[in-house]
């Protein structure tokens, strides 16, 4: 199994949204190698044969019958949002400059 | 009245409330006193509810005082993990980025716990979004064990376990996604119990890993922990993987467990969680415990998981995996810690510079993990592997139950390690939820009960009962009938040696 190198893990914050100090992203490196090498014994298990489990109970599609229920008002929706105005929520804009 | 309430079980507090020997609001007050005497010292709780716990009290007293019947747990006061969503009550999951945010709604849990009367004294503290063993991830400081302040309470709900082993309450509540709730009963020398997956909404929890979180019951008994599982477990529409049957009579069980004991039953030892990586203590407490199982007429057999010993890196694959996804609703706009919002960050910078500053490092390497095993090129040789070997892991358990009842194996490999020692060595402490993993990816119900105390260093040792999904009452009898056993050997409850605060 491959290691994680310390591009890869600038690259995984990058999708993670989490905008990482060069010091975390050195300290970073080195523990996900050690954790990533760890967990790669997975793969010492013969198992092509074996379906996977993604969940520990059979269910699929269950369904609750089409009634209206209460939720919660735009009051208490809002209440603890980092930004309001004019009852809806107030977001940073979209895009960026390039 | 001259008895001291925080020192009495949950179920006798409960029977004094409901005679009027003592009244829901004098038990609300006095644990109140405690946790204004000690927690200071223990740092179980991070919001107490003074206010609320003595309103809901009096409400108790109330109903009794109209002649209305009480439930068997009406003004006992509880202490509420902080994953647990509570209605005007903050609500941080031990994370920055949910500092002060109060929840619009109750859990399903919490509101089980306000219809039977039970007294929520406030919110327990709790490694960073369940994501820890020690409660050192919590970004609000670590919480003390009593037996030892310098050392770690387990993780994550090591708030909970700390609480009701200072007295601080009687009943607490856990989570478990790989131990969480029973290794912190094995190092506070009290019970734990992960239910069933599914057996306990998941409605109003905080999601870590959907697949493998499940609520359950604290307390410092097997009985207590019975009631308390009663009270919370049951079908919930508004969860869709809550199961829709019966829930099993677990206080029944308790009671049979403990007066008529477990003979003709079938127990199996894991033989796979022994030998390297186990303390001396806790190998040797557990061998006793298994002689004490054979004395009370069960029949003991070695039980051969071969798969157990790939549990651990299955579930660091699986669990930070979801947690990646799960995570990813904390983005900054609708809730939670906003950072950077001065009009030159786009959106998305504002997310990635709040993500940065509200999680911490443990959350922030989970988070990574699962992103990288889900990625394209790595998903089949990790993430696809590791649920095959889910299924391999639920297959031992199959296996195993068709020649046991339960299975028996120590909670967790060594007793309460000191605060510091492996906070900042991700792969040590992960290895305290090995024995404890496997449960969680098959989804059956497991216990920690205490089986006495590590003689190198006077640390409280776990005992582990498995049963199979939907057989949790079993987890009662056997843990019912081995904690009475051993606390005639002892002359008293277990916790009755640790140290006065």
């Amino acid at each position: 199994m491959p290691g994680i190198t310390r591009e890869e893990v600038a690259h995984l914050a990058r999708l993670s949204r989490l905008e990482l100090s060069e010091k975390e992203l050195d300290h970073f490196a080195t523990q996900l190698d050690d954790i990533v090498g760890a967990v790669a014994r997975v793969g010492e298990v013969a198992a092509e044969d074996v379906p996977p489990t993604s969940h520990p109970l059979p269910l699929t599609n269950v369904m609750r019958a089409d009634e209206v229920r209460p939720s919660l008002t735009p009051e208490q929706a809002l209440a603890a949002a980092p930004a309001v105005e004019e009852q809806r929520f107030r977001v940073p804009q979209i895009l960026g400059e390039d | 009245m001259s008895t001291d309430l925080t020192r009495m079980t949950a179920a006798a507090l409960a029977g004094a409330i409901a005679s009027g020997e003592a009244s829901a609001e004098e038990a609300a007050r006095a644990h109140l006193d405690r946790i204004g005497a000690v927690d200071e010292k223990v740092h179980a709780f991070l919001h107490v509810d003074t206010e609320g716990a003595l309103r809901a009290a009096r409400a108790v007293d109330a109903k009794r005082a109209a002649g209305e019947k009480l439930g068997p747990l009406a003004g006992v006061p509880l202490a509420l993990k902080d994953l647990i969503t509570t209605e005007g009550v903050p609500t941080t999951c031990g994370s920055k980025i949910l500092e002060g945010w109060i929840p619009p709604y109750d859990a399903t849990v919490t509101k089980r716990l306000k219809d039977a009367g039970v007294v929520v004294l406030g919110k327990t503290n709790m490694d960073e979004f369940a994501m820890g063993s020690s409660t050192e991830t919590s970004a609000y400081g670590p919480t003390g064990n009593p037996w030892d302040l310098t050392r770690i309470p387990g993780g994550s709900g090591g708030g909970s376990s700390a609480s009701i082993a200072s007295y601080q309450a009687p009943l607490a509540i856990g989570t478990d996604t790989g131990g969480s709730i029973r290794q912190p009963a094995s190092v506070t020398g009290t019970v734990g119990v992960k239910p069933t997956y599914g057996a306990v909404s998941r409605y109003g929890l905080v999601a870590f890993s959907s697949s493998l979180d499940q609520a359950g019951p604290c307390a410092r008994n097997v009985l207590d922990t019975a009631l308390l599982h009663s009270v919370i477990a049951g079908h919930d529409p508004m969860d869709s993987t809550s199961i829709d049957a019966p829930v099993p009579d677990v206080v029944a069980a308790a009671r049979q467990g403990r007066e008529q004991g477990i003979a003709g039953m079938r127990v199996g030892v894991v033989k796979e969680f022994a030998g390297e990586g186990y303390q001396a203590g806790v190998e040797q407490r557990f061998r006793e415990a298994v002689e004490v199982l054979r004395g009370l007429g069960a029949e003991v057999v070695e039980i051969s998981c071969p798969h157990f010993t790939y549990a651990l890196p299955a579930y660091y694959l699986i669990a930070p995996s979801e947690c990646s996804s799960n995570l990813a609703r904390f983005d900054a706009m609708r809730y939670g810690l906003r950072v950077g919002d001065d009009g030159s960050h786009s959106a998305e910078e504002v997310t990635a510079l709040t993500r940065e500053a509200g999680f911490g490092d443990e959350v922030k390497r989970r988070i990574m993990l699962g992103t990288y095993a889900l990625s394209s090129g790595y998903y089949d040789a990790y993430y696809g592997q590791a649920q095959k070997v889910r299924t391999l892991i639920t297959r031992d358990f199959d296996a195993a139950f068709a020649a046991v009842d339960v299975l028996v194996s120590p909670t967790t490999p060594t007793t309460a390690f000191p605060i510091g020692e492996r906070v900042d060595d991700p792969m040590a402490m992960y290895l305290a939820d090995l024995c404890t993993i496997p449960s969680n990816l098959a989804g059956n119900a497991a216990m920690s009960v205490p089986c006495g105390l590590a003689p190198e260093d006077g640390l409280p040792v776990g005992l582990q009962i498995i049963a199979p999904p939907m057989a949790d009452d079993r987890l009662y009898r056997v843990g019912a009938a081995v904690e009475a056993a051993l606390t005639d050997s002892w002359g008293h409850p277990i916790l009755e040696e640790a140290p006065s605060l």
